[in-house]
C-alpha cells in the first residue's frame, strides 16, 4: 500500500519510537514478549470457543452464509491511563451536553440559526430532521440518552471525534463481552493490573433510562427494549441487553396504542409502557407517522409521545444531530451552548455544499477521506491515498452530481496497537467507542468501551461489517 | 360561500377485525377568508377521541376502539363560510420554519422531467413568481391526463409525471416537487371542493397546494384545475404531502376483507335566521 | 412474559418433539420395509409413514408416487416439507434464537449445535448408513435440548408453555401413529392375523418407543387391543393420550395458579384427560370404533391448542 510512503508514521499506542513501551503498556509488553506465536494462537482459540458459546454474532446484511459469523476478536487489550481517560470523560460529557443542547434548540426555537452560526437549511432540510418532533417538550430536554462517540488517537495528547452516533448507537454488548472473556482467559493479568470495571453498564442503563420516563408513568416506570426482530444485525445485542437489563424485549407486534398510551401484549393482558429503549430507526417507528409501510413499528406510537405518554430513548430526530455536515460544525456548537472550548479535537472538514471547499476536495482527492453525509458503517466512503485513480474519478463525478451530500476530512494517521496476527504480533489501527449515558439526574460514562480495529495490515476501515475486529478496553485504575 | 359539508368513511370486515387505530386530520381550522360555523366528528364505535394538534398547526384526533368489529363509520360534518381571495391564505396557524417546505419527501421528489419543467417554466414566465407557478401547473396539466383509479395514495410525483395520469393527488405532488424544486417553499393541502356538478355525493375529497409567494405569503393553487384556489375550496389540513395531511391514516388489527366507502357531501346552505 | 414470547417457546417444542416423532416414524418404516414380503406382505410401508406424520397430501402435490426414497427425503430433509425434519429443527432453532434469553445456556446450546450440525446433511443419494446416523442424531438432540430443559430451566411460565407445545404435539402424533394402522388393531372378538400383523403391532410400538414398555405392563405376547389401550388410555406410558393429557391439565393449571386465573384452556384440558382417565379401550372399540375415537381426539386437541393460543398466545 502506497500510503506508508505518504503518511507520517502513526503514533503506536505501547511502543514509541526508541522501542521502549509507553506509560500503561510496560506489562502488557513483558506478557506479549513472553509469549510464542503458538501460545497466543492457543489463547485466541480459547477465546473464539468462548464467543462461540456464548453465541456473540453479527449478521451482515446481504451476506446469507456469514449471518452468523463471529465478529474477530483480538485478545492483546488496548489500554489507557487513569489521566487519558478523565480527560476523555470530560470531554465526552461536554460533547454530549452540547448536543442535547442543540437538539432541544432546533426542535424549539432554533436559536442557533437565528444566530448564523448554522445554515437553518443544513437543519431544516436535513433527512433526519424530524418536522414532526418541532414544539414537542421532552422530559428534561433530553434527546440523546445513550451516545456512542466514535474518537480516534494521532498522538500521545490528541482525540478526535471521528462520528456523534446519536441514533442507535450498537456495539456495547462486545464492550461487555470482551471483558468476560478476557477476564476468563487471561485470569494472571487481572491480577497483576486493576482495571476499572464496565460490568456497571446495564444497571447505569438502566438508571439512565428510568430517570428519563414521563411524569404520567404510575409508580416505578416500565421499561422495554424495542427491536426490529431477529433478522437485525445487531439482534444479539438487543437480547443481551434486555436480558442484562432485567426488561422485556419487544418486536413492535408485541405493543400497541391505547387511548395514547403504550401497552405491551402478555400471557397476563396488557401491560402499561412508560420508557421504550428502541433500537428502530425513525422511519420504521410508527407507520401512520412515518413510513406507512412499515411493519416493525407501533401504529399511533408518536400520537403517544406526543401526549407525553412514552418516553423513546433515543428520541425520534436524533440523526440530524450525528449528520456528517453538522458534526463539523460541532465547535461552534459547543461554544454557542456552553460558552467553553472543546475538549475533544473535531476532524477538520470541508463540507462539499460550499463550493471553495467543494473545489478543493475535488483538487485534493487523494489526499483525503470523502464520506457521504449521511452515511454510516463504512460504506459509501472514499479513502483517496488507497484508491485508485479510476475509483477516485468515479467518486468525483458523484460529489459533483450532488455535492450536499458530502464531506472531505484529512487522512489521519490512526493510532496502531498491538495485535495478534499470523506471523504473531504487529500493529494494527485502531478507533475507540465509548458510550455516554445522559440521564436527568446525571451523566454516566463506564471507564472503557469498545475499541475496533483494521486487521488488514495498513487498512483504516475497522468497521465489523468490513473485516474489523474488536478489543477488550481497559481503563487502568492508577 | 356557506358550505355544508358531510364527509363519511365506512369500513366494512369480512372477517370481523380484533381492534383498529385512526389519526384524523378530518377538522378544518379557520384563517382570514375561512370560517368554521360548526364542525363535529362521530365515531359509530364506543372511543375516546383524543384531540391534539400537530407541528403544522392541523387539528388532528386520534382514537382506539376495541373489536370484534364488523366495520366502523367515521362522520366528519359541520358548516364552514368562505370567501375568495385570489388564493391567498392569510392568519392561518404557522408554526414551522419556512426551509421545512423545502424538504424532500419520498412522494413529492422530483425527476430529471419535473426539474426541467420547473426550470422552463421559471425562464419562460420572467421573475415574478405567480406566472412561473401558473407555468408550471400549466406545463403539468399538458402532461397529465386527469384519470381516477389508476394511481392510488402512495404514487410518487415520479412515477405519476412519467405515467402521464393521475388524481389531484398527483398534480399536487408533482407541483409541489417543482416548486420546491426553484427554491419556493410548497406544501400539500388536503379538504374540499364545491362543485355544482357533483351536489350528489363525491368519491373522494380534494386535494390541492399552497406555495410561499414574496409579498402574498402562502397562495393556494388547485393543479388539477390549473386555478387559484378559491371560495368553493375549504382547507382542511396541510402537510409536506398526501401522507402529512392524510384524512384518514389507521390500522386494524386481525380482520380479513376490508372494504372502504367513503361518500362526501358539499353543499351551499343559506345562512341561519 | 410477552404472548409472543410464550407463543415462540410453544412452538419451539411442538417443533423439537415433532423431528423426533418423525424420526421415529421414519426408523419404524425403514424397519417394517425390510422384514420379507412372504411374511410382510406386498405393501408399501411409506404412504402410512406419510400419513402418521401428517404430511401424505403435501407428498402427493410433489410426487405421484410413493416410494421409499422420496419418502424419505419429504420427511426428512425436503424444504418444501414445513414439517420436514431439517425444517423443523430449523424453525426450532430460529425460535430458540429469538427467545435466547428466556432459554438457559444449556438448552441453546442443544438446539443450536445440533442445528448446526444436522443442517448439513443433505437427503440427496444418502445412503442407509447416513440415514441412521441422521436419525439418531435426531433423536439424541431432541433428547438432549428435552432434559436440558427439565434439568435446568427455572419452573415458571417459560418452562410451561414449551411444555404444552411438547405434550399437544406428542399426543397429536400418537394419536395419528395409531390412527394410520388402526385397521391392524382389531377388538378382541375379531380375527386374529398372520405374520403380517405381527410386524405391523411392533412396528406401531417403535415408531412410539414402546416395544419394551409394553412387555413389562402387559407381560404378554402383542395383543393388538392391548397396544391400543398401551398408547391410548395407561398413564404410566409416556406417549399414551392419557399421560400427555395429565401433563397438559397440570401444566395449565401451574399457570392458572401463577397468574391467579383460569379459563377455557385449563377447562378443556381438564375435561378431556377426565374422559381418558374414566375410558376403557374395549368401550373404545364397541362404541364408535378406534378410528372415529381418534379423529375426534385429534380434532379436540387442535381445538385445544387454539384455545391456548387465544387465551395466552396473542
Amino acid at each position: 500500500m502506497n500510503s506508508k510512503g505518504i503518511m507520517p508514521a502513526p503514533f503506536d499506542e505501547m511502543s514509541s519510537a526508541d522501542g521502549n513501551s509507553r506509560p500503561g503498556y510496560e506489562l502488557i509488553k513483558r506478557w506479549l514478549d513472553s509469549e510464542t506465536p503458538e501460545s497466543l494462537g492457543h489463547r485466541r482459540l480459547e477465546a473464539e470457543l468462548l464467543f462461540r458459546r456464548i453465541g456473540i454474532t453479527f449478521a451482515v446484511y446481504g451476506d446469507e452464509e456469514a449471518e452468523e459469523r463471529i465478529i474477530p476478536f483480538d485478545i492483546v487489550p488496548r489500554v489507557l491511563t487513569k489521566t487519558e481517560w478523565r480527560k476523555l470523560a470530560t470531554g465526552l460529557e461536554q460533547r454530549v451536553t452540547a448536543l442535547n443542547m442543540f437538539l432541544a434548540d432546533i426542535y424549539g426555537t432554533g436559536e442557533i440559526l437565528k444566530a448564523g452560526i448554522i445554515p437553518s437549511d443544513l437543519v431544516y432540510r436535513n433527512p433526519y430532521f424530524r418536522p414532526e418532533m418541532m414544539g414537542l417538550k421532552l422530559p428534561h430536554d433530553i434527546y440523546v440518552q445513550i451516545a456512542g462517540i466514535d474518537l480516534v488517537r494521532t498522538d500521545a495528547e490528541d482525540f478526535y471525534v471521528l462520528e456523534d452516533n446519536a441514533r442507535t448507537p450498537s456495539g456495547v454488548s462486545y464492550m461487555l463481552e470482551n471483558r468476560e472473556v478476557m477476564m476468563r482467559v487471561f485470569p494472571d493479568l487481572f491480577a497483576e493490573y486493576r482495571i476499572d470495571p464496565v460490568e456497571t453498564y446495564p444497571e447505569e442503563l438502566l438508571a439512565t433510562l428510568t430517570s428519563v420516563a414521563p411524569n404520567s408513568a404510575p409508580g416505578e416506570p416500565a421499561v422495554a427494549l424495542l427491536t426490529p426482530g431477529p433478522l437485525n444485525s445487531a439482534y444479539y445485542e438487543h437480547s443481551f441487553l434486555a436480558d442484562k437489563l432485567g426488561i422485556d424485549l419487544v418486536e413492535g407486534s408485541d405493543l400497541l396504542v391505547r387511548d395514547n398510551v403504550v401497552f405491551m401484549r402478555t400471557t397476563e393482558g396488557l401491560k402499561r409502557v412508560d420508557v421504550l429503549y428502541r433500537r428502530l430507526d425513525d422511519d420504521f417507528l410508527d407507520p401512520l407517522t412515518f413510513l406507512p409501510t412499515s411493519v416493525l413499528g407501533v401504529p399511533g406510537l408518536m400520537n403517544a409521545y406526543r401526549a407525553g405518554n412514552i418516553t423513546l430513548a433515543n428520541a425520534v430526530g436524533t440523526g440530524v444531530a450525528d449528520d456528517k455536515a453538522v458534526y463539523s460544525y460541532m465547535p461552534e456548537i459547543v461554544r454557542f451552548y456552553l460558552g467553553a472550548e472543546p475538549i475533544l479535537k473535531n476532524v477538520p472538514t470541508w463540507r462539499c455544499r460550499e463550493k471553495d471547499a467543494c473545489a478543493h476536495v475535488l483538487d485534493n482527492l487523494h489526499d483525503l477521506v470523502v464520506k457521504e453525509v449521511a452515511g454510516s458503517g463504512g460504506y459509501g466512503m472514499l479513502i483517496g491515498p488507497a484508491a485508485d485513480k479510476a475509483t477516485r474519478d468515479i467518486f468525483a463525478e458523484k460529489i459533483k452530481a450532488d455535492p450536499d451530500n458530502f464531506i472531505a476530512q484529512p487522512t489521519l494517521a490512526l493510532s496502531t496497537c498491538p495485535t495478534v496476527v499470523d506471523a504473531g504480533i504487529a500493529p494494527r489501527h485502531v478507533d475507540l467507542r465509548p458510550f455516554v449515558l445522559y440521564g436527568a439526574d446525571k451523566v454516566r460514562i463506564v471507564p472503557g468501551g469498545l475499541t475496533r480495529v483494521a486487521l488488514k495490515e495498513g487498512s483504516l476501515v475497522v468497521n465489523s461489517s468490513q473485516g474489523g475486529g474488536t478489543k477488550d478496553t481497559w481503563v487502568l485504575d492508577a | 360561500m356557506r358550505l355544508k359539508i358531510r364527509h363519511e368513511t365506512s369500513y366494512v370486515y369480512g372477517t370481523p377485525a380484533t381492534r383498529a387505530i385512526q389519526i384524523l386530520r378530518l377538522t378544518p381550522r379557520g384563517h382570514d377568508s375561512q370560517f368554521v360555523v360548526n364542525w363535529r366528528i362521530d365515531v359509530d364505535q364506543d372511543c375516546r377521541l383524543d384531540a391534539s394538534r400537530d407541528p403544522f398547526g392541523n387539528a388532528v384526533q386520534s382514537f382506539t376502539v376495541e373489536g370484534p368489529l364488523d366495520g366502523l363509520t367515521i362522520v366528519a360534518e359541520g358548516v364552514v363560510e368562505t370567501q375568495d381571495n385570489s388564493g391567498i391564505v392569510h392568519g392561518q396557524a404557522e408554526r414551522l420554519p419556512l426551509p421545512v417546505y423545502l424538504r424532500d419527501t419520498p412522494l413529492t421528489r422530483a425527476s430529471p422531467g419535473i426539474r426541467a419543467l420547473a426550470e422552463q417554466a421559471s425562464a419562460a414566465a420572467g421573475p415574478d413568481t405567480l406566472p412561473i407557478l401558473y407555468a408550471i401547473m400549466n406545463g403539468i396539466r399538458d402532461r397529465l391526463d386527469f384519470i381516477v383509479n389508476v394511481t392510488d395514495s402512495g404514487t410518487t410525483a415520479i412515477d405519476a409525471f412519467s405515467h402521464g395520469h393521475g388524481v389531484c393527488q398527483d398534480f399536487s405532488h408533482i407541483f409541489i416537487a417543482a416548486a420546491r424544486h426553484i427554491g419556493l417553499p410548497a406544501r400539500y393541502v388536503s379538504g374540499y371542493l364545491f362543485h355544482t356538478e357533483m351536489l350528489d355525493g363525491q368519491a373522494a375529497g380534494h386535494a390541492w397546494a399552497e406555495v410561499l409567494v414574496d409579498d402574498l405569503g402562502w397562495v393556494a393553487f388547485d393543479p388539477a384545475n390549473g386555478i387559484a384556489a378559491t371560495d368553493s375550496y375549504v382547507r382542511v389540513a396541510v402537510g409536506l404531502d398526501y401522507l402529512g395531511a392524510a384524512p384518514i391514516r389507521g390500522t386494524r388489527y386481525g380482520g380479513a376483507d376490508e372494504t372502504m366507502e367513503v361518500k362526501i357531501m358539499v353543499n351551499e346552505t343559506a345562512r341561519a335566521g | 412474559m410477552l404472548s409472543r414470547t410464550a407463543d415462540t417457546l410453544f412452538w419451539l417444542g411442538r417443533y423439537v418433539e415433532r423431528a423426533d416423532n418423525t424420526a421415529r416414524i421414519i426408523d419404524a418404516a425403514n424397519r417394517l420395509a425390510t422384514v420379507p414380503d412372504s411374511l410382510a406382505g406386498e405393501t408399501s410401508e411409506w404412504e402410512p409413514a406419510l400419513a402418521a406424520a401428517g404430511v401424505l397430501s403435501g407428498y402427493t402435490e410433489h410426487h405421484d408416487e410413493v416410494d421409499r426414497d422420496p419418502a424419505i427425503d419429504y420427511l426428512a430433509f425436503s424444504p418444501d416439507n414445513f414439517s420436514s425434519i431439517k425444517n423443523c429443527l430449523g424453525t426450532a432453532r430460529n425460535n430458540a434464537r429469538a427467545v435466547r434469553t428466556a432459554l438457559t445456556a444449556e438448552m441453546w446450546e442443544a438446539i443450536n449445535e445440533a442445528w448446526q450440525e444436522l443442517k448439513r446433511y443433505d437427503g440427496a443419494r444418502m445412503d442407509r448408513q447416513t440415514l441412521n446416523t441422521f436419525l439418531s442424531r435426531v433423536k439424541e438432540a431432541c433428547l438432549r435440548f428435552d432434559g436440558s430443559a427439565y434439568r435446568t430451566m427455572l419452573r415458571h411460565d417459560a418452562y410451561w408453555f414449551l411444555r404444552l407445545g411438547f405434550y399437544l404435539e406428542r399426543a397429536d402424533s400418537t394419536a395419528r401413529i395409531l390412527d394410520v394402522k388402526y385397521h391392524v388393531l382389531l377388538p378382541e372378538d375379531a380375527q386374529v392375523g398372520g405374520g403380517l400383523d405381527y410386524f405391523q403391532w411392533t412396528s406401531i410400538l417403535r415408531s412410539v418407543s414402546a416395544l419394551t414398555a409394553y412387555r413389562w405392563v402387559y407381560h404378554e405376547s402383542l395383543k393388538p387391543w392391548l397396544i391400543a389401550d398401551l398408547l391410548v388410555l395407561n398413564a404410566k406410558m409416556p406417549r399414551s393420550l392419557a399421560s400427555c393429557y395429565e401433563n397438559l391439565a397440570t401444566f395449565l393449571d401451574h399457570l392458572s395458579l401463577a397468574y391467579g386465573r383460569q379459563g377455557p384452556a385449563q377447562r378443556q384440558a381438564r375435561s378431556t384427560m377426565t374422559r381418558l382417565q374414566n375410558a376403557q379401550i374395549s368401550e373404545i372399540f364397541q362404541n364408535k370404533g378406534l378410528h372415529e375415537f381418534l379423529t375426534e381426539f385429534i380434532d379436540e386437541n387442535a381445538r385445544l391448542g387454539e384455545t391456548i393460543s387465544k387465551q395466552y398466545l396473542t
